[in-house]
């Protein structure tokens, strides 16, 4: 990095130090959870309306509409509305649901994503936890999401329901595979797991340019695949709102409802940011080989925004997805996964780890 | 108290708590949440000993593959109605004789070892070191276990096949 004021260590190491002068060390640690987790709850709140606000205008733009324009310039306020009113809704209540995992499971949905979103690094030193294996943490925990969601489905005794939540779990199951496969491409590339390390080594040069060929497929099946992890279209048939109404959250109302409603933007959110990271260099400038003076320049660019660009080109993309495509049928949707990316992925792994071998990545 | 305690004594609490609703609920979908909630904090613990290699491995296999199959599978098979019968006071007592002798028997031997205090701060097990000694077949290598493992996972996958597959006749 070319510019110290980007670096946010000192600025974090000087609050650490400072609440750790204050304070005993145990209530030190509790403030410091607490800031972490205002911080990342004022996030969600910011950028799951965002994400409905930019996907209700991305969708009208698709279909040549003008999309939500009354509340607001541009109808920027719009899901701000939309939120009040879904948080005073009533909540309503079953009377022949498992009232406890009822109860349960959209806190089990968003828990996950809170999770995963932990171990993203946003810029240097912006990062809640960097784990030694920040990308395995990753897959590990945004695997628990399909509980909830399973949960969902079961409890509210319904069988639209039932049956949303039955496909979601056949397809989340086969989809992680994908997700995983694609991103241990690029951890043979890397040779490491480590989020910060991940984005230091693409200082060079992103990984999608790097490990070229290889590369570039594992971004592809990446984006699938997440897309089907994360329910969306041409996915999204465990909610199927034609055939099944809305699938597993149909029983759900107000908050309850918003939760797995946030959940959903929120690990779109995640999913691309793991792909911007991984694939993309995270906030990592954009950087050619040797090329100083065109480094230098990119350097003034805030890492903040290169990856908040580089997260919401992807999303853009998934959005892309979402409106274009007609939704699969769960028989074309486990075929797609289990004979076509699974072997893709397999074979590139192994192509992949040969030219690691020989040495012919960048 | 340290953090570090605080956090062991509440994930052990959990796993206790937990544990207990587990075999103790007649509802079976609650009993697989249950133990979702142990096989988490059983994670927690990892965490908490800086083994995040494990804990990961846990949180993926345990939660996230094992419970995720026992869920669907009872999502499959059951209704939401159904209870399951508490069993007679035949099957009670027996069982509970059984539990407390277990219980009593690893308690007595763990208070009778003389745990020696840490001395050795917990270290971050590198995974480029457990993925080496997985292939290698020198000291500290499981080449073998690993290959004999992958064998048996093999026999399994090809044994679900068969059973799952269509009879011709």
């Amino acid at each position: 990095m070319a510019f110290n004021i980007y670096d946010f260590t000192s600025f974090t190491q000087s609050i650490d130090e400072a609440l750790y002068e204050w304070l005993p060390p145990f209530w030190a640690l509790i403030v410091e959870m607490t800031i972490i987790g205002l911080v990342f709850l004022i996030g969600y709140a910011i950028i799951g309306l965002f994400l409905v606000y930019a996907e209700r205008k991305v969708c009208a733009f698709m279909q040549n509409r003008v999309g939500p324009n009354r509340v607001g310039p541009y109808g920027i306020f719009q899901t701000i509305a939309d939120f009040i009113k879904l948080l005073m809704k009533e909540l309503v209540y079953i009377k022949n649901s498992d009232k406890l995992l009822f109860n349960i499971a959209p806190f089990i949905v968003i828990i996950a994503s809170f999770m995963a979103i932990a171990a993203i690094p946003f810029a240097k030193g912006l990062h809640a936890i960097d784990f030694d294996i920040g990308i395995m943490y990753v897959i590990a925990v945004t695997s628990l999401g399909v509980v909830g969601v399973l949960l969902a489905g079961w409890s509210s005794n319904n069988k639209y329901s039932l049956i949303g939540a039955m496909r979601s779990g056949a397809q989340i199951i086969s989809y992680e595979l994908s997700v995983g496969l694609s991103l241990l491409t690029i951890i043979v590339l890397a040779g490491t797991m480590q989020f910060s390390e991940v984005v230091e080594l693409q200082s060079s040069g992103w990984f999608i340019f790097k490990g070229h060929i290889p590369a570039c497929i594992a971004f592809v099946i990446f984006l699938i695949a997440s897309t089907a992890e994360t329910n969306r279209g041409p996915f999204d048939l465990a909610e199927a709102e034609s055939e099944l109404t809305a699938g597993f959250h149909t029983e759900y109302s107000g908050i309850k409802f918003a939760f797995f409603f946030l959940a959903e933007y929120m690990n779109m959110f995640i999913v691309a940011s793991i792909a911007a990271t991984v694939f993309l260099g995270g906030w990592m400038p954009f950087h050619i080989g040797s090329w100083e003076g065109f480094n230098y320049v990119m350097d003034f660019i805030p890492p903040l925004f290169w990856y908040f660009g580089k997260t919401a080109f992807i999303i853009w993309l998934m959005m892309w997805f979402k409106w274009t495509f007609p939704r699969l049928r769960i028989d074309q949707l486990l075929n797609l996964e289990w004979k076509y990316l699974l072997p893709i992925n397999l074979v590139n792994i192994l192509i992949m780890a040969f030219i690691v071998l020989m040495g012919w990545h960048f | 108290m340290t953090s570090n305690q605080f956090m062991f004594l509440l994930f052990s609490a959990v796993i206790v708590i937990f544990s207990i609703l587990t075999v103790t609920s007649r509802r079976i979908l609650r009993a697989a949440t249950f133990l979702l909630f142990v096989l988490v904090s059983t994670a927690g613990l990892y965490f908490l000993l800086k083994y995040n290699y494990l804990a990961a491995i846990q949180l993926t296999l345990y939660a996230g593959g094992i419970v995720v199959l026992i869920i669907f599978s009872i999502l499959l098979t059951s209704h939401i109605s159904e209870k399951l019968p508490t069993a007679g006071l035949l099957k009670k007592w027996p069982a509970a004789l059984v539990a407390l002798v277990g219980a009593a028997l690893c308690i007595v031997v763990i208070l009778q070892y003389n745990f020696p205090g840490s001395v050795v701060d917990t270290e971050v097990v590198n995974v480029r070191d457990i993925g080496n000694s997985l292939i290698s077949y020198g000291e500290k290598g499981y080449a073998l276990p690993f290959e004999v493992i992958s064998v048996l996972l093999l026999a399994a996958l090809i044994g679900a096949i068969v059973l799952a597959k269509k009879r011709k006749d």
